[in-house]
């Protein structure tokens, strides 16, 4: 209980600060609404050319898109430690957070939240339905607690494997920009699985899970039957995965010696 | 002219310094590149060329692209804004040299740091990973140098632009973020422009930014005619003598109502 409390204090502070620059709030959302802009037209351009991609028609590769989308923005909005390495170990502020009541992964993630990506969750949505319904999906009633439980396993996924790079910075002192890596590699789960080849299939599904992300759990929504047990699997790779990384957070915490003055 | 070559040494020097940081950049522009070259290969599929383009010419357009990017990339629009923002602008209009030649300037030696350490190294790297053919003519590879230095000077140039905006906008850190897609997409760079539809074509005829990134690595992947290269080289002169203007234009009227917040 005490977590939740913590968790809407810190939400309600951080509103009031940002609402105070309100411009640079707006802006800082169109500027993703700009990407997301970017990212649809290279799609749309790309299908003026080919009717099908893998066997994947137009309107199905804009829906995982979409669905990417909302668990990428989850984890934006919630795990933005892609500079934890030079904010926190650096700079030593990793003391000041030891000191605090409540564990530090979750110290270090309120401090470090970005509510407005959550808007990324509104234009996935939209692109979905948009997608959807043009492929004619039909919807059960179970079909929306899925769509919570994939979207959520994918987010986990995706914070599993930025915790686990977070967590080098306490084994080395050397500046990592493995971050700025990841974000680029968690592109490729925009996309089908089966244009790659079988290594980095292989890599995408068991090591940095970026593919249950997008397509796998996007697959079941698409009914993509040879699918299903990848798709299904999501909830249980992200929640595994989040465990790993969260012993692996816990290991380095032990090893921090602190530093700076 | 000799305070501006110092200037290129220095910024060359600096990013010599850090030169670790650009390892890592190989590879994630490495990364890019290769999912680009698995999504245009399953793009092609059976057909054997699109808009004129062979897969492999598209893999190696896309593989100069982005080694290309990395020439000429820069950072000074945020230079500036910063500098701007903290006020240290005010000290620097005071000393002897054109402020907007001295940021080119360190723009160029960024640039030419890159080239050696980052574009020519990476392009070897996906040569030996991915099919790329590399052009055969020594006559071709002079073109594409000439058209790659028009790409930084207009690249450079709307950097300048973007950065001087900051004097009326005080904070323009989502136009910087926004002028960077607009760029990464209208330049050729995720898709050639060859492959938009015409009226898309037709307005983009009329922007810049395709001679930041098309001209160059159509050049460089033998997808123009010679009497193609002529034109779009000329169009690339043409479009950095006409940027000037409103480059002078802006840097006047920011001079005058110049206010430091900061220092």
């Amino acid at each position: 209980m005490f977590y939740v409390s913590m968790f809407f204090q810190y939400v309600s502070q951080y509103m009031k600060t940002r609402l105070q620059y309100r411009a640079d709030f707006f802006m800082e959302i169109l500027s993703d609404l700009l990407n997301q802009v970017v990212n649809l037209v290279f799609i749309l351009v790309v299908f003026g050319h080919t009717q099908f991609l893998s066997g994947w028609s137009r309107e199905e590769i804009i829906f995982i898109y979409g669905f990417f989308l909302i668990p990428f923005a989850l984890f934006s909005a919630f795990f933005n430690i892609w500079d934890f390495n030079d904010r926190y170990i650096v700079k030593g502020e990793m003391d000041r957070i030891l000191t605090r009541p409540i564990h530090s992964l979750f110290q270090v993630i309120l401090e470090r939240i970005e509510l407005e990506s959550l808007f990324g969750v509104v234009t996935g949505l939209i692109i979905i339905f948009y997608s959807g319904a043009s492929l004619n999906l039909e919807l059960t009633w179970y079909d929306p607690i899925l769509f919570i439980l994939f979207a959520i396993g994918g987010a986990l996924a995706y914070a599993a494997i930025f915790v686990v790079i977070a967590s080098i910075g306490f084994w080395s002192d050397a500046k990592t920009s493995i971050m700025p890596m990841m974000y680029n590699i968690g592109n490729y789960g925009r996309y089908p699985v089966d244009i790659y080849n079988k290594v980095i299939r292989f890599v995408l599904t068991w090591v940095l899970p970026f593919a249950f992300v997008g397509v796998y759990p996007a697959s079941y929504f698409l009914r993509k039957e040879e699918w299903y047990a990848y798709a299904f699997a999501t909830p249980v790779i992200g929640v595994v995965f989040f465990m790993i990384s969260v012993v692996i957070w816990n290991q380095g915490v032990k090893r921090y010696r602190g530093a700076g003055n | 002219m000799e305070k501006y070559l110092a200037m290129i040494r220095m910024r060359f020097l600096m990013m010599l310094a850090y030169r670790t940081d650009y390892y890592t950049g190989i590879l994630i522009y490495s990364i890019n590149i290769g999912a680009y070259y698995f999504l245009w290969n399953a793009i092609y599929g059976e057909k054997s060329s699109i808009e004129g383009l062979s897969s492999m010419q598209m893999t190696t357009y896309v593989a100069v692209a982005w080694m290309a990017r990395a020439f000429y990339f820069n950072n000074i629009d945020r230079e500036i804004a910063t500098e701007i923002k903290d006020g240290k602008v005010a000290i620097e209009m005071i000393r002897p040299y054109n402020y907007l030649g001295m940021k080119t300037m360190q723009g160029l030696g960024e640039g030419i740091f890159r080239f050696f350490f980052f574009s020519i190294p990476g392009m070897l790297l996906v040569a030996f990973i991915f099919p790329i053919e590399l052009p055969h003519e020594p006559a071709t590879w002079g073109l594409f140098g000439i058209s790659l230095l028009f790409s930084f000077v207009i690249n450079t140039q709307i950097n300048l632009l973007t950065g001087i905006t900051t004097f009326f906008l005080y904070n323009n850190a989502g136009l910087i973020r926004a002028k960077r897609v607009i760029i990464d997409l209208f330049s050729g760079l995720l898709l050639p422009i060859s492959f938009y539809p015409i009226w898309a074509q037709e307005v983009m005829k009329y922007l810049p930014f395709q001679g930041i990134s098309y001209v160059p690595s159509m050049i460089f992947t033998n997808g123009y005619s010679s009497g193609e290269i002529g034109m779009a080289l000329l169009q690339q002169f043409i479009w950095c003598i006409i940027l000037i203007i409103p480059i002078q234009l802006l840097w006047i009227v920011a001079k005058k109502q110049l206010i430091i917040q900061g220092g």
